[in-house]
Order: C-alpha cells, then structure tokens, then sequence
C-alpha cells in the first residue's frame, strides 16, 4: 500500500443555478490572455446538450481516455505510444478552433467615433483570431444556456444513449441541469500519459496535474488523450494549458477560485486518502460499469488507525491526516455515497465528484397519482431521466444514483417533517440507510453550507520545496516566469538561473 | 581560390555550427519557454492534414539520407558492397522521393500559411520566413539532380561527402576540393549552412526535441515531487 493525498472536489449539481460566477471568475484570473480567449478552465454547461467544445463526452469521435487493449491491459484510446508518435505532424483527433468557438469581441469604440448623427451605429462583432468582422457569430462558450439551440442539436448528447430521448424533445416533458467542468485532476490521467514530451504530471503532494510550461512543446497530444477536453491549445505560445487548480492559492489553504466565489455554495474540497498501488487495477476493471465502485475502493479511510499509520509512513503530514479525517468530500464521497465521478468509463479516475440533481416531480405525477414511499416521492417520477444521470455519472449504472437520489429525498422530506411540525420521523430514513446523526450532518453541509465546512484544504509545506535562498526578490506566480523548474542540468552563464526554484524531481512510474 | 570561397566553405561551416550549437544551448538554458512546435494545427488542419505529414516524412527522409550519405567513409559503404555509382543511385532514388514528398507537402504548408486568414494573422514573420528558406533549399536540392543524373559515377557526391568529413574533421584547404563542384551544389551547401545558423533563431529548434525518448518512458504515469534540494547544489 502506498497512500497518497489529493484535495479532491464534490459539486452539488442540486444546487447548482448556472450563474456562471465561477467561469467568469476563473476566466479573468488564468486566461485573460491571447491565445486562450475562447479557453475555459471552468465552464458551465445546460445539460440536454452537446457541451463544450461540441460533443465532446462522445469519445467514438474524439478517442479520449483510456481502453483496455490486449490482454487487459490499459491503454490510451488514442493509441500506445508508437501510435501517438505517428500522429506527431498532423493530429487527426484534435479539437479545431471551430468545435469550441472563434473568440469574439465588439467593436465599442466605433460608438464613440462615429461622427454623424443621422445614423445609428451598431457595433459588430470581430474576431479576436484574426481582427476581422465577422459576419454572424456560429457559436460562443455557453451557446446551449438554458436548453438554447435547438433540441435536434442537443439530444445529440452523448448522455442519452439508452434513453428515449425523443419525448423529451417535448416541451412538457423537457428537463434542464447545469454541469460545471474543470479538469478532473486524474488519478490515472491521459493527458499526462499521452504527453510525448513528458511535460504533464501530477503532483505527489495534493494531487493537482500541471503542464510543465518550459517542458511542453506543443505536440498536442494532451488535448486529445484528455477525455473531458479540459486541456486547450495555446495558439498564441503554442502550449498547452489546463486548469491549475489554483495551486497557489490551494498551496496556502484557500479554496479554488470557482469554489471561492461559487454564489450557490455547491463547491466543497477536502482531503482524499488514497491507495496509489491500486491505481492501475481500478483503472482496467473489465466491467465499465465496475468503474465507479473500483475507485471507490481506492479511497482510503482516514479514521482507521491502519491508514493513519501507513499514511505517515508514506510521508503525509499530520495536517492533512488531520483535514482527510475532517473531510467533507470523503463524507459526500465514501460515507453518504451521494456523490460520483463524471464518466468513470472513461477510466481516468477522476477527482471531481458530483451530487446528482434532483429535479421537480413530473406534472402527471404531482396531478394525484404520485407514487409516493414511506411519503418520499418516488424518484422515478422525478423529471431528468435516472439513466440520463447514470450514463453522465456512473457508467449507466443506475442503482448507485437512485440510492443517492433516495437518499437526498429522505433528507429533504426528513428535515421538512422537522422543521415544519416539529416531529423527528425516522421511518422516512429507514429506506434511505441514514441514522438521524447523519442527516443532521448532510443537512449541515448541504444546506447550511459553512465556508469552514466546505473548504477544508490544509496549507502546503512550502518549507519541503522552496530554497527561501532563491526566492530573494521575486514577485510571485508568473508565466514565462517562475511557474517552474524547468532548467536545464548545466547553465550556460556558470551561475543559478534567477527563476524562482521550486524544484521538483521525477518521480518514475506511479 | 577567391576570398569569398575561402570564407564560405572554410570559415562558414564553423560560424554556423558555432552559433548552432551555443545558440540552441543558450536558449535551451535561457528561454525554453520559446522550445516549441508552434503548431497551428488548432486553426486550420484540412490543408495541414496532408501537407504536414508530407513535409515532415520528406524532410525527415531527406535529413537523415543526407547524414548517412555525407557522413559515411566511403571504405565504410565499400566494405559493405556498395560501389560509388550505386550509392549514388541509391541516394539519387531514395532521396527524389522524399524530395517529392517535401514538395508537395510543403506547398501545402506555404499555400496555407500565406491564404488562410487564421493562420496568416497569428504567424510571426520568420514562421514564413524558415519556411520559405527551408522551401528553397529543397528545390536548390531537387535542381542538382539532373546534374547526378548525367555523371552518375559517384565522385561529385564523394568529394561532397569527403567536404563534410572534412568539416567534422578540421581540415585545411577544404574549398580547394570543390573547384570542380558545379554552382548549384555549392548555392546548397551554402544555404543548409545557413539552415543550421537560422536554427536557433527560429522554431527549428523543435527538430532537436523530437521526442522519440517518449517510447522508452517506463510506464504511462508521471508524478512529480517537492524536494528539499536547497543543499544539493548551492
């Protein structure tokens, strides 16, 4: 057993409002920059749709993640390594700049500058690829807000298979959810496994995977092996760049930017404890939809003197044992089994949980003939289609949702009971599998939400990594600056670069 | 012997390595940042499709055939069978069908970078310059052939080849062995001199960082550590 710690993420799509505070915030602290304005590390997308950049969960089309090649053995589905090597000059699974968006913005001076009065000016839009007009905008980042476009285009969502989806083209039986994306943080990532260069790797500390911005040299294959296209080309320096998890601001105990500003609460980090030796056996489970128990199984529980033991043995720091034991992930996760990895059959592992939505209860069920359990709702009767959330969320594996959205039910009707007659009915929790403690807690951390109950992120020990002896007169987090080691063994001039070192080595394998 | 002959094929094959080899160094060390493809395959892929996995397979072709056919000593390829005349065979067959190839494919790479709209506003002016450069030393290429076709004996190519042995080997009166070389070898040899001087400066550079060390990495996984080094190297 090898334990390793990640700062992992749960959203609750529950309460998710698709305000988008996350996306815009997020945009205008990493890239508000040439070269990834149509790039969000977090975006937001209204689900029936085909997402950001289009159709991207279909992976028949873009290949991304892993399958299980001969003798079970995991492999990209891009190809092994000889395979990706071939693809080095022209990538035939490359997103284009079409299948996400041309980056626009308006023409605002031409307001000012308009000298004549007897017309009104319109501002165009022009493209920020290329300066010119253009004539009509095709697509933006967020073109389906609100099931916008039409339902052709949306069902062609890959979140349908196994559905009927033409009924729900229907205006009374339509259903929206919004998805917040960011890179999943991988335990077993393809990006860094389909990184020719090696410029790609996850962090032993906490877990976040990083492009190493002096390593990559713009082979382009990450974007391709990455299954949740969270990895963008950088056209204008010709890297790749992705979702840093805001590692400096994770590094000093604070919560991701989307989860600081997030206006509905439904962000949460914490600690997860995990079994890196068992990694790649999860990994390439025969059964998809296996995919999501494997990792289940991964996480570790930090309360077993076992795992406290091993885990300092393994070099992690009494504080975060400390915060994995206070962990409101592992509780969501592990403990109330209510939240799941996005496409676990992608097999990458990922490390962004999600709690699925409930939704309003279909009008012909709420008209009289609601069928009703132990007085909660039925949830098949619920509007968004459990396969829909199970395609998205467990492999199809549709019994794992119901019990969490059962689950989510009892709270819900458990404290309603509570609070508006004052009775405590444990008979609604009896289907559910909760004790009263339990719903107080989730009920705690759902619905009351505390900043100190959502972010429980531990500092990084920065005295392990940085040489204070070079850090003199730096200013902090730069690109082209400081973000990394990337140096060459010898120097040129005889003396220390006066980059900033946070110096890392490699790791092999893990 | 004309001064000119003198620099060119005497003093200008070590001018360029020089700079090749301290300039790649220093921004290798300095700026690697600036150590990338460019790729704009982002922005246009239909035309590169083609081109690209045309150009490279020529060029690729073309470079290495130039090595081993410069570079060998000639007792080597003897020892091994191989007369004068057919090594020049040899070299003239393989090297016209990677010469096609590179044409074609960097046509293909010229046309697109010069008419297409998105490619044309995000290049840098060298993106176009190295490009045509390298375009036109492939054609100075292409025209020595009917040259070999007509004197396929093998000595215009083994007194190339002895120039470039002699290069490696710091010998002295290298341009007296090309008076009988006609002008459009030594308009090539001049030019990929240059090629190797541009390299550093341009996004040539991404030639040396092919990462065929990619196939030989243990494993798929990367997992980076922070580590008190402070004391290792200070």
């Amino acid at each position: 057993m090898k334990i390793r710690a990640q700062i992992g993420k749960v959203l609750n799509l529950d309460k998710c409002i698709g305000c988008h505070t996350c996306s815009v915030t997020c945009k205008q602290v990493w890239t508000n920059r040439d070269g990834v304005e149509y790039a969000w590390f977090n975006n937001v997308e209204s689900k029936p749709g085909v997402g950001f950049p289009q159709q991207w969960e279909n992976q028949e089309l873009w290949h991304g993640g892993w399958q299980l090649g001969k003798g079970e053995s995991l492999r990209p589905k891009i190809g092994g390594k000889w395979r990706i090597l071939s693809k080095i000059f022209a990538n035939p699974n490359l997103p284009q700049l079409d299948d996400y968006y041309e980056p626009f913005d308006f023409d605002y001076a031409a307001l000012q500058n308009e000298k004549s009065e007897r017309v009104v000016t319109s501002v165009r839009p022009y493209s920020r690829i290329t300066g010119q007009v253009m004539d009509k905008i095709e697509r933006g980042p967020n073109w389906e807000e609100s099931l916008g476009t039409e339902f052709k285009h949306r069902s062609k969502d890959y979140n349908f298979r196994d559905v009927e989806k033409e009924i729900y083209g229907k205006f009374e039986n339509s259903f929206l959810m919004f998805l917040p994306r960011l890179c999943e943080h991988c335990l077993n990532p393809t990006c860094v496994a389909s990184c020719p260069s090696g410029a790609i790797y996850k962090r032993e500390e906490d877990g976040i995977v990083l492009v190493d911005q002096e390593k990559c040299r713009g082979w382009r294959m990450c974007v391709s092996g990455c299954p949740y296209k969270k990895i963008y080309y950088n056209w204008h320096t010709g890297k790749s760049e992705k979702c840093v998890f805001c590692y400096p601001r994770i590094e000093s105990g604070q919560p991701t930017v989307c989860s600081e500003t997030c206006v509905g609460r439904i962000r949460y980090l914490g600690v997860m404890l995990y079994d890196a030796d068992k990694i790649e056996t999860a990994a390439a489970t025969t059964n998809p939809e296996d995919a999501y128990e494997q990792q289940l199984d991964l996480f570790l529980d930090p309360h077993d003197p076992a795992v406290v033991e091993q885990a300092r043995r393994d070099g992690i720091p009494d504080a975060w044992i400390d915060a994995a034991q206070r962990s409101p992930v592992y509780r969501m996760i592990k403990e109330w089994k209510i939240a799941f990895p996005l496409h676990p059959e992608y097999r990458t592992l990922p490390m962004v949980w999600y709690i699925p939505p409930l939704s309003p209860i279909q009008e012909a069920a709420s008209a009289g003939s609601l069928e009703t359990l132990n007085g909660i709702p039925d949830i098949n009767s619920l509007r968004i289609p459990v396969q829909y959330l199970a395609n998205m969320l467990t492999a199809g594996n549709e019994a794992s949702i119901k019990a969490a959205l059962n689950r989510l039910l009892a709270l819900r009707a458990y404290m309603r009971r509570f609070q508006i007659e004052n009775v405590r009915d444990t008979s609604l929790l009896q289907g559910a599998g909760l004790s009263e403690q339990q719903i107080q807690d989730m009920y705690r951390l759902l619905a009351i939400a505390n900043y100190e109950d959502r972010f429980v992120v531990p500092t990084a020990h920065k005295e392990d990594a940085e040489d204070p002896y070079h850090q003199r007169g730096i200013a902090g987090f730069h690109f082209n600056q400081s973000t990394t080691s990337g140096k060459s063994r010898f120097s040129l001039w005889g003396q220390q670069g006066v980059r900033p070192e946070i110096r890392r080595y490699t790791v092999k394998g893990g | 012997m004309s001064w000119v002959e003198y620099f060119l094929f005497q003093i200008y094959p070590y001018l360029c390595l020089s700079i090749f080899a301290i300039g790649c160094w220093a921004r290798f060390d300095r700026s690697q940042f600036s150590w990338r493809t460019e790729s704009s395959e982002f922005l246009e892929r239909k035309t590169l499709k083609w081109a690209s996995n045309s150009f490279h397979v020529g060029v690729l072709g073309l470079m290495m055939g130039h090595a081993a056919g410069l570079l060998t000593p000639p007792q080597l390829t003897e020892m091994l069978g191989l007369s004068a005349h057919a090594h020049q065979m040899l070299a003239v067959g393989a090297g016209s069908v990677f010469a096609f190839f590179a044409a074609i494919g960097g046509a293909g790479l010229i046309y697109r970078r010069v008419f297409n709209r998105r490619i044309k506003a995000t290049s840098r002016p060298t993106d176009l310059f190295i490009l045509l450069f390298v375009y036109a030393q492939l054609w100075l290429g292409i025209l020595g052939l009917p040259h070999s076709m007509m004197h396929s004996d093998g000595q215009t190519m083994e007194i190339l080849g002895e120039w470039c042995r002699g290069v490696l080997t710091f010998r002295s009166g290298l341009p007296n062995l090309l008076a009988t070389i006609p002008w459009v070898y030594k308009l090539h040899l001049v030019t990929g001199m240059t090629l190797f001087l541009l390299t550093p400066f341009t996004r040539l550079v991404h030639v040396i960082s092919a990462p065929i060390w990619y196939v030989f990495r243990p494993g798929w996984q990367i997992v980076r550590q922070n580590h008190h080094v402070a004391n290792d190297e200070t």
